[in-house]
């Protein structure tokens, strides 16, 4: 039997969520609805001067053949991201799930990457792949690659595709290694027994059984590869050579931060909010159907 | 009875730093690093001695972009520092911000304190002048892009290290020859837009934009996609594509691979010569940037880079005398002259240049008037006493965007500098409408 507690209180369960509410309000709905008010805007840098332009801002924004070309390098970089970040993790986690020895050690040394921020996980491998001074670079150039990603588009989305997943590996790890210790041994064990291999295993018992992991993964990775990547950006290629890694959050960084171009960055951030709002729609409608829970 | 205690120690407290601060604070936020931090420090210190009545507080506030960004934040929350160190890119924007600034002429006239702008060098004022010719913002490090040559690797190739490569065909072959003989990187360059766009228009004594380089108003439209800068800009993805230029990045990454003595060419701020006289473990020498010898009129003289101190409004009265005495003391032409000689940014104004040569430093120190004499090497023209183009810390990026794409030789130098005109242009006009 499971145990029911009921609030008899008519205010006290909205007073319970009302501190949640407030963040909610003050950090996500405050915040976007002024980047809509602005995405209307022209404003001068130091916001001395405001007028209301309707849709000029997004109408500039289609015009910019530069942006255009930032969705599809978006839509790259965050596939990329997502898949290899959940695909080596899913890896590390069952192996380190079926380590007998020192498994803590392992455990601990893999969830490490987390704690580092971005922008320094980016000047980690900016060195190690720095075109002149780099290790990486270095021993690529012994073995007569030609490495050079201040010119090489693909070059600098691998760098900054690894930067990016090695910082987010840590997180999954976590996740799926929690998934697997919760699956039931029985369940392996008496596929053992009728003679399936590990392999077998895997594919038609855990990895099932782990798709609410997977998915909740899927959904966390690509918002972090939307959102959260523009340290790692800043720190290695600024979106350079040519805008080959030039993704939408680091534009409406960019433009908004640096360049002093409120409207403009504001018009960006709401039709990335607005993809953002489709690609998670899509995932619950679509994806979540093949889950089994 | 604790609290009481503690609130009573409070406010002798506050009465007691209230007595000493009988002074005047200055907020100074400039973008100095390394010598340079320490030399900005000094500067306040010295004037600090001084005099009692003021109190200057030099804070670095990260690279230039980042304490622009900073000093705009710190305007709209209404409380921006006294005095800025802006870029020579954000120009345009500081001046098109009328109510946030006040024109550093004013600040000086309203003080009584003297100031002279043709006691600097044209095209310092220039750059920083008005149409009626009012001086908006206080020259402070000026510096222009330069020509550094290694001349351990020029003998090594046998070329001749005392003979530098004066135009870009003479570089071209130089760079085959250091090449030949092994170099990996040749020549490369920092700031490819200043130096590449900015630079060699002026140098050319070609526009980069309508209207004076968008001095003579807002709608100014960029016009850098002329056969003379597709030339050069295809001439630069030929020698990438044979190994003879390797591109280092859009700020001064280049430096360090000079420095180090990776690269044997390279064309970068004047300001690298502190960096490069402290690391390099070879000899080298500072030149003229190169030109092509058969446009007409070239070489012209080059333009600055480098940064001014802007005057922030919305102060008292007597802040800004204090402004105005510490922007003097910096006018003293022995202020100046240390600032030169420490930092290796030119000396700005004909009364610096005039005691620092006649001090010997130059006769000590060889070359080291090279970037005050190519600054100075003819009258400015229209197209080459500087530029003032809105935001354009993006119109930089395109540029250098579209200059990236030629290097790795995806695109062809004309659709490049036809594609940065175009997306260029969509920026001017979206400052203009921002700022009518």
């Amino acid at each position: 039997m499971e145990k029911k507690v009921v609030f008899r209180s008519a205010w006290l369960p909205y007073a319970l969520v009302a501190p949640q509410i407030a963040i909610t309000l003050v950090f996500f709905f405050w915040p976007a609805a002024q980047a809509l008010w602005y995405s209307f805007q022209l404003q001068d840098a130091f916001g001395l001067k405001t007028q209301f332009v309707g849709l000029q801002n997004f109408a500039a924004l289609l015009r910019d053949s530069n942006y255009l070309q930032s969705f599809k390098v978006t839509a790259m970089f965050s596939a990329l991201v997502a898949f290899s970040g959940i695909g080596i993790s899913l890896l590390l986690a069952a192996m380190a799930d079926r380590v007998l020895r020192g498994a803590l050690v392992y455990r601990t040394l893999l969830i490490w990457p987390y704690a580092v921020a971005s922008a320094v996980a980016g000047v980690l491998w900016l060195f190690l792949f720095a075109p002149s001074i780099g290790i990486v670079t270095y021993v690529l150039k012994r073995g007569g690659i030609h490495w050079d990603w201040l010119l090489q588009g693909d070059q600098a989305m691998l760098l900054v595709v690894i930067a990016a997943t090695w910082k987010q590996i840590s997180y999954n790890f976590l996740f799926f290694l929690a998934g697997l210790q919760s699956i039931p041994r029985s369940l392996i064990e008496a596929a053992a027994i009728d003679g399936a291999g590990p392999g077998r295993r895997f594919w038609t018992i855990v990895f099932p059984l782990l798709s609410p992991t997977t998915f909740f993964l899927l959904v966390v990775n690509i918002v972090y590869a939307f959102f959260d990547t523009f340290g790692v950006i800043d720190a290695t290629t600024q979106g350079g050579p040519a805008g080959a890694t030039q993704i939408l959050v680091y534009k409406v960084y960019y433009d908004g931060v640096k360049a002093a171009d409120l409207g403009g960055s504001s018009a960006q951030s709401v039709i990335l909010m607005a993809i953002v709002i489709a690609l998670t729609v899509v995932q619950f409608r679509y994806v979540e159907r093949r889950v089994q829970y | 009875m604790r609290i009481k205690h503690l609130v009573l120690a409070l406010a002798v407290a506050g009465v007691c730093s209230g007595g000493a601060q009988a002074q005047t604070e200055i907020q100074w936020w400039h973008s100095m690093t390394g010598a340079n931090n320490d030399g900005v420090n000094k500067l306040a210190a010295d004037f600090n001695a001084r005099q009692k009545d003021y109190k200057v507080v030099a804070t670095y506030k990260g690279s230039y972009p980042e304490s622009m960004t900073a000093a705009i934040a710190a305007f709209r929350a209404g409380n921006a520092p006294h005095l800025l160190q802006v870029f020579e890119v954000g120009t345009a924007t500081m001046m098109a911000a009328k109510g946030a600034i006040v024109p550093v002429a004013k600040v000086m006239a309203d003080a009584k304190e003297p100031f002279d702008p043709k006691a600097y060098l044209p095209t310092v004022v220039g750059y920083y002048s008005d149409m009626q010719g009012n001086i908006l913002s206080f020259p402070f490090n000026s510096s222009t892009v330069m020509f550094y040559i290694n001349k351990d690797e020029f003998k090594k190739a046998g070329l001749d290290p005392d003979k530098a490569p004066k135009t870009w065909k003479e570089l071209r072959a130089a760079a085959e020859k250091l090449k030949a003989a092994g170099r990996q990187c040749v020549y490369t360059t920092g700031w490819p837009s200043w130096m590449h766009i900015e630079n060699f228009s002026a140098w050319h004594n070609v526009p980069i934009g309508t209207k004076q380089n968008g001095m003579g108003g807002l709608d100014t439209q960029f016009t850098f996609n002329s056969p003379l800068h597709v030339r050069h800009i295809a001439m630069l993805g030929d020698m990438a594509k044979n190994g003879l230029f390797t591109y280092s990045g859009r700020r001064n990454e280049a430096e360090a691979r000079f420095a180090s003595g990776e690269c044997a060419m390279l064309t970068s701020s004047a300001g690298a010569q502190g960096t490069i006289g402290r690391s390099a473990k070879f000899a080298w020498s500072l030149n003229y940037i190169p030109y092509h010898d058969d446009v007409k009129g070239a070489p012209q003289n080059s333009i600055i880079g480098g940064a001014t101190l802007w005057v922030m409004g919305g102060k008292k009265p007597a802040d800004y005398k204090g402004v105005a005495k510490f922007l003097a003391f910096l006018s003293r032409p022995e202020v100046q002259m240390w600032w030169h000689t420490t930092t290796g940014y030119v000396p700005i104004t004909k009364a610096a240049f005039e005691v620092t040569r006649t001090s010997g430093f130059y006769d000590k120190h060889p070359g080291a008037d090279m970037p005050v004499k190519q600054l100075t090497l003819h009258n400015p023209t229209a197209n080459s006493k500087g530029l003032r183009f809105g935001n354009f810390v993006q119109g930089r990026e395109v540029i250098e965007e579209e200059m990236e794409a030629v290097f790795a030789g995806k695109k062809d130098a004309k659709t490049a500098l036809d594609e940065a005109v175009k997306r260029g242009n969509e920026i001017l006009r979206k400052f203009e409408a921002a700022n009518k």
